[in-house]
């Protein structure tokens, strides 16, 4: 009984975090049809910027909920400004220029930090239930998770912004008529996405020793989450990050950890061959027409 | 081309140490496997360093078993060859998208990447190889005279090798290219729908095309496992397979040139940055990528190339605007 208590908690942690990791790439990739391979490194740069302000004598809650994603959407202005900009529907070009970004940051983390890990440790403690313990930090991480799709869901569809969005992606030239700007729309869900990866990174960054090149563990599977979904941006979020999850905790639990994050990425290209196209191919195909 | 390329290989010795030139070489060959399947083939592959990595821990695997060089080389390279006609196949059978491509190469390389990294210990053995995880495997028995293993070819002699090889890999790429299968392999790139509806299979020509890719690849990389003396998962990171790309985005794509002078470039750029420690590396190239694809998104052969028309062959009007459309 505590066993399966135990092992739910985990495969609940599972999709809840694989649903942080993917929800700013989904609404930057999934709305916008940016691919933005720098999606890990804005991850890691949360994750950073929530370590120094706690070391600044910030509350760590503070810094994970408000700072970093401030601060990382703050970076994403800038970034779509000066880059992304220039390269709205050239889908190829965006993701090399992205690449480069993500080598970029991961150069001044490198000169900022310096080649090493650091950490924070977990503001939760652990608790047991019978001969098991549970981290109690994977309930804040499924609460948030949880915040977080119910607070895209009411944005996207409940308030005004997130119709205007939504209407401005689908056909911003139809938009621009009706006296929006589609140049500050496009810039502002960039900036959301970005503070969406900050969030994810600062809220991860307790559980995991930092370095500059973590970004690269999160990337692969925020792409294969998002791209798997489909174009339901939150269903396809929902449905896909537990597909993973669960399939990654399974192989966790029988064979070892390595052997469940090869196993995810290998059910992601079996799934991607069975659903050719895919799921979003119509997308790409609907934008360079 | 290749008339050119002889000389050259002949003189740069006398300019740079023969070390860093091997492994110049080594890039240069690299990057014109990319350059022949994205550049003429249109098949954008992320995850060039798979084939890469998979040459020179193949050849590593293989000369430990072997003891003997010639026969490890060569299964490399097939085995290579062989794991990436199914996943080509599996790929272009499915008729995936371009981006889906991209992502399922740079997903099989990180898998690769992640995989390698663990297999430390006992249980990771092939033969007489241990697989050795994170730190990889050292101590093989590198490139000798065919039939001869004692007479080691190291130092000079191995940049003689890899400069042969280069040359002889350009001369066969050129070649292909020149072919039918080269001249219906860049019309699919240009227009699939097209091409499969003229009767040309797309799917098994896009695959053989992808599989040739890979095994030069391959090459480079077990080459690359004589010049390190070790491999290690490292040659399977996502810097690396950026790296590549850089390579052929700075040299230009749609040229056999471009890639193999980016390459050079680039990796001397890196030589000379690895001397300081002022600026990061990887900072630096990240710059590069984002600036070429920003302004030169040609790359600068194609670029140059158009500046010299432009310069000093007055064209027509019309041919002139032709050319740049073939050109963008």
């Amino acid at each position: 009984m505590d066993l399966i208590a135990v092992m739910g908690v985990e495969f609940l942690y599972a999709v809840a975090s694989l649903v942080l990791i993917s929800a700013g790439l989904a609404v930057v990739f999934g709305m916008m049809r940016v691919i933005n391979l720098a999606h890990g490194e804005f991850m890691m740069l949360g994750g950073y910027i929530t370590i120094t302000a706690v070391n600044l004598g910030v509350d760590v809650f503070v810094a994970m909920v408000i700072i970093a994603p401030l601060a990382v959407a703050l970076i994403g202005v800038v970034v779509e400004r000066l880059i992304i900009r220039h390269l709205y529907g050239r889908l190829v070009d965006t993701m090399l220029a992205t690449w480069g970004l993500s080598l970029f940051f991961i150069g001044v983390a490198t000169v900022i930090f310096g080649n090493t890990t650091t950490g924070i440790s977990t503001p939760i403690p652990g608790f047991a239930v019978g001969d098991y313990r549970i981290n109690g930090y994977s309930f804040f991480i499924i609460l948030v998770a949880v915040l977080l799709l119910t607070a895209m869901a009411a944005i996207l569809k409940m308030t005004r912004l997130g119709l205007i969005a939504r209407g401005t992606m689908a056909r911003s030239d139809i938009a621009a008529v009706l006296g929006h700007e589609p140049e500050l729309i496009y810039m502002t869900t960039f900036a959301v996405g970005s503070a969406l990866s900050g969030l994810a990174g600062a809220v991860l960054a307790p559980l995991v020793g930092l370095v500059p090149g973590s970004g690269a563990a999160y990337i692969a599977k925020a792409f294969i989450t998002v791209i798997a979904g489909g174009p339901q941006l939150l269903a396809g979020l929902m449905s896909s990050a537990t597909f993973f999850g669960v399939v990654n905790q399974l192989f966790t639990f029988t064979i070892s950890p390595v052997i469940g994050e090869v196993a995810l990425l290998v059910a992601a290209v079996i799934l991607l061959r069975m659903l050719p196209r895919g799921i979003t191919g119509r997308f790409f195909r609907a934008r360079s027409s | 081309m290749t008339a050119v390329a002889v000389p050259v290989t002949l003189v740069l010795p006398q300019v740079i140490d023969s070390y860093t030139l091997t492994v110049l070489a080594i890039y240069a060959m690299l990057a014109l496997s990319l350059g022949l399947v994205w550049g003429y083939g249109g098949i954008l592959c992320f995850g060039q360093a798979a084939f890469f990595g998979l040459g020179a821990y193949g050849y590593a695997i293989g000369a430990l078993n072997v003891g003997e060089s010639t026969i490890a080389l060569i299964a490399a390279v097939a085995a290579t060859a062989a794991i990436a006609a199914v996943l080509g196949a599996m790929m272009f059978y499915g008729r995936l998208g371009d981006v889906y491509l991209a992502i399922i190469t740079l997903v099989v390389t990180l898998i690769l990447y992640r995989f390698m990294s663990s297999t430390a210990g006992d249980a990771y053995v092939l033969g007489k190889a241990r697989l050795g995880g994170f730190n990889g495997i050292p101590g093989f028995p590198t490139l000798h005279v065919p039939g001869n293993p004692s007479a080691y070819i190291w130092g000079d002699a191995l940049y003689y090798v890899c400069a042969a090889s280069l040359v002889l890999v350009l001369a066969l790429v050129t070649l292909l290219l020149r072919s039918g299968f080269g001249r219906v392999a860049v019309g699919i790139r240009e227009n699939e729908t097209r091409m499969g509806l003229l009767g040309y299979d797309v799917r098994a020509r896009k695959t053989l095309l992808f599989t040739i890719g890979a095994a030069v690849a391959a090459l480079a990389g077990a080459l690359y496992a004589n010049w390190g003396e070790i491999v290690t998962p490292r040659l399977f990171g996502l810097t690396q397979s950026a790296e590549i790309i850089i390579w052929c985005i700075v040299g230009g794509f749609g040229t056999r040139l471009g890639p193999i002078l980016g390459a050079a470039s680039m990796g001397y750029l890196k030589f000379l940055l690895g001397q300081q420690s002022l600026v990061d590396n990887t900072l630096v190239m990240g710059l590069i990528l984002i600036l070429v694809v920003l302004f030169l998104p040609r790359g600068l052969v194609p670029a140059l190339e158009g500046l010299w028309i432009a310069a000093w062959q007055r064209m027509p009007a019309r041919q002139m605007q032709r050319r740049r459309r073939n050109l963008a």
